[in-house]
């Protein structure tokens, strides 16, 4: 824990130590402030997850777990606990580490970054009060004329306070390294994808703060309404871009771990880093998503902004989608796992977590996520999906098969590397991956299943009981939503697996010494994260299969879906 | 020629690979793809939504949707909420309001009406089942659908927008008559056979 003078590097004071498993130097105030936000979100993870099982077993109709009032204050809690705090915090930490650590860099204003966490956290938690004080049940969109407790709103704007000074850290910390020189050429891929995040994070925020402070301002009585399709309008700028910068980072924490277990470089940096341009440049359209049904916008804006101009920011993730496998491919290959197509894969190294996690969600993501993203973000075949259980049916395979998963898988490496300590329960670690996916690709498989055969998000009862005008969904609907609830059971096993290792092992899992970290070492695939540089083996007939594979499928599900609308009744 | 590559070295200049340029290009045009059959059904498909669309006052609007249902009610369910049996082809107003939609419309097969809905209050969702079409539906905002049932029978309407305690109760009906009917029924039709 000595401080280290590295040439070039102007300030002495500030305290470095050089990883053992990875030969990072970490400055040691980023290594704290890591710390204390990768916890904060596991807690609110755990808090949130624990919400999506009870609504997961309401919605599963032989049981019926929670009354209405309570379902929907559920329902609200769990958007809020585990799409913005838990993934956020999370974000945050990434932030620091793809920026200082990565860069061998300080943190730029440490004390700024505790200012960011203390508002991040009172914010988050003045927002959970508001929500289960009980009248605030307004869901994750909170669209007026529905309106929550002003501190609900409060809570939110505090939150994203903190969250926009950590995004100014990440900048001050690029100038940082830059000024004292920490790193040569090119910022490596990781940091590039790291402020890319940041870029669409700011966006993201300013639409937050157009539409919350008015929105906070008239549930004081200050202002007299809120018109609800600007609303709409502008809070999607909020709440979808970012899910994007959700994607820009899991797919940063894909590189990342192929490239600290397998020492992975991607293909070719260009067009990696074009990729995510890309997204820097066109995703923010995406606000065009939730307004396909909506009255007073033409087809052409809806149509040009629900493609992202013509799907390029899809393209984007279409390329992250052969990248990512074609660097593990290449990489195993150079390892010297050769054997036919597929011998590079079978032969990964599917015991390590941080592998199999990010493999995971790697697949889940591109054939579950991306496709039905697609499919629902057409305009005319919205008409078919908008507001069913399709549409969290997706944003679970985005958020929780592809985010929340790579979350979980890379948290396995910054256990030894910040915390510097074993894993507790290595052999529940190692299973943790697969039952988390598997719950999480069957929660949001059923809900897709169920949102087909029309079932509306967020209802509390579809057998319509107490309603004046019944009506019957299909006996297949309610069967699904059983198999939800057991995915979901499922989910929160894994869930609970990764609570108690994380919380284990930081607290009590075995300290790592030098001699230790040099039996598995690391440290080849620090440097692949670090550096900048292409893969140079190029044969490729494993990736090739599998992009082409996903082709496939989407183009096959993308047509079936346009006979599904062809069926309905004619409209114009 | 340097013998070692150069020490800082641009993203922008590395090479771009076969394999690589190939799957840009099919996912580039498969985009392109995409958005062309988007452009494409709004001039050959029959399921698009309009571009019309009008703002009201919630209290114009419930006096619209009074308008039509004293003009053609036919009768009333065992709850009291009005039948409207409109001639085909006419304006028909669906009204959304906490938690209930009004009224019940009758349509017939392949006749078709233009559909206004909008709200007196929250947003709410117009969920047509099982046919499955979902339209959003805001207060202040009333939106026109040029609609043709192409199948006769009861259809229930779901509110999939989230819109408080009640939202769970808040159904609707649509009853589409086949033509046979419709005619016993002596209703004038339009629609060609």
């Amino acid at each position: 824990m000595a401080s280290i003078a590295v040439p070039g590097r102007q300030v002495v004071e500030e305290r470095f130590r050089t990883c053992p498993d990875t030969g990072l130097e970490v400055h040691a105030k980023a290594e704290t402030l890591i710390r204390v936000n990768v916890l904060t979100a596991v807690a609110f993870l755990a808090v949130g997850g624990l919400f999506g099982l009870l609504i997961a077993l309401t919605r599963w109709q032989a049981i019926h777990l929670l009354p209405a009032e309570w379902f929907y204050l559920v329902l609200t809690a769990h958007g809020a606990a585990v799409l913005i705090f838990w993934i956020m915090f999370f974000e945050v930490a990434l932030f620091y580490f793809t920026s200082a650590v990565v860069l061998n860099s300080r943190l730029a204003t440490p004390m700024m970054a505790w200012v960011a966490y203390v508002l991040m956290l009172v914010g988050a938690l003045v927002a959970t009060v508001a929500v289960l004080q009980g009248n605030s049940s307004v869901m994750f969109t909170s669209y007026p004329p529905l309106q929550a407790a002003p501190h609900f709103y409060l809570g939110l704007i505090l939150f994203a306070v903190g969250t926009l000074i950590s995004c100014f850290i990440f900048l001050g910390t690029l100038v940082v390294a830059k000024d004292e020189g920490t790193y040569e050429g090119s910022i490596p891929l990781a940091t590039f994808g790291g402020l890319t995040a940041v870029i669409i994070m700011i966006f993201t925020l300013a639409s937050g703060a157009i539409i919350l402070i008015p929105t906070f301002l008239w549930s004081l009585g200050i202002i007299g309404t809120i018109d609800p399709l600007t609303y709409k309008l502008v809070w999607w700028g909020l709440g979808h871009s970012s899910q994007q910068v959700n994607v820009t980072l899991h797919v940063v924490v894909w590189y990342t771990i192929a490239a600290l277990v397998l020492g992975a470089r991607p293909l070719s940096e260009k067009v990696s880093r074009t990729a995510f341009l890309l997204y820097i440049l066109f995703l923010q359209l995406a606000s065009a998503h939730h307004l396909l049904v909506e009255p007073g916008l033409s087809s052409s804006w809806k149509i040009f902004n629900t493609s992202y101009a013509m799907y390029l920011a899809v393209l984007g993730s279409m390329i992250h989608g052969m990248s990512v496998p074609g660097a593990v491919e290449a990489a195993q290959r150079r390892l010297g796992h050769t054997k036919g197509i597929f011998g590079w894969l079978r032969e990964a190294p599917w015991g390590n977590p941080a592998f199999a996690g990010m493999f995971l969600s790697l697949v889940m993501f591109g054939f579950l996520g991306g496709i039905s993203g697609v499919i629902l973000g057409t305009e005319q075949i919205n008409i078919l999906m908008h507001n069913t259980l399709y549409v969290p049916g997706h944003f679970h395979a985005t958020v929780v098969c592809g985010t929340t998963l790579a979350f979980m898988a890379v948290t396995y490496l910054l256990i030894p590397i910040f915390f510097q300590r074993d894993l507790v329960f290595p052999r529940m670690a190692k299973w943790q991956p697969y039952v988390f996916g598997a719950g999480a690709a069957g929660i949001s498989l059923f809900m897709m299943g169920a949102g087909t055969l029309g079932v509306a998000r967020r209802h509390w009862d579809i057998t319509f009981t107490d309603a004046l005008i019944s009506f019957d969904y299909p006996a297949t609907a309610f069967f699904m939503l059983g198999l939800n609830g057991l995915s979901a059971l499922v989910a929160a096993a894994g869930g609970v697996m990764y609570v108690l290792v994380v919380f284990g092992s930081v607290f009590w899992g075995k300290r790592r010494t030098a001699a230790e970290a040099k039996t598995h070492p690391i440290a080849p695939g620090a440097i692949a994260l670090r550096t900048y540089g292409s893969e140079g083996t190029l044969k490729l007939p494993g990736t090739i299969v599998l992009v082409a594979v996903f082709f496939i499928a989407f183009a096959l599900y993308y047509f079936i879906n346009w006979r599904f609308l062809a069926g309905i009744w004619g409209m114009n | 020629m340097a013998l070692l590559p150069p020490k800082n070295r641009l993203w922008w200049n590395e090479p771009l690979h076969r394999m690589e340029i190939v799957w840009i290009t099919i996912a580039f045009l498969w985009g392109i793809a995409m958005f062309s059959t988007m452009i494409w059904w709004h001039i050959y498909g029959e399921q698009n939504l309009s571009n019309e669309s009008y703002r009201i006052l919630p209290e114009v609007y419930a006096e619209r949707v009074e308008a039509m249902i004293e003009e053609y009610q036919v009768g009333e369910d065992e709850f009291g909420m009005p039948i409207v049996r409109p001639p085909v082809g006419a304006d028909v107003y669906l009204q959304a309001r906490l938690w209930d939609w009004s009224p019940i419309l009758e349509l017939v097969e392949g006749e078709t009406y233009r559909l206004h809905i909008s709200s007196l209050d929250w947003q709410h969702g117009f969920s047509l089942q099982p046919t499955n079409i979902n339209l959003q539906v805001h207060p202040g905002y009333e939106m026109v659908v040029t609609l043709t049932p192409n199948e006769s029978g009861e259809f229930g309407i779901v509110c999939n927008e989230f819109c408080g305690i009640g939202h769970h109760l808040m159904t609707g009906r649509i009853n589409v008559l086949d033509r046979e009917a419709a005619k016993a029924a002596g209703m004038q039709l339009a629609a060609g056979e």
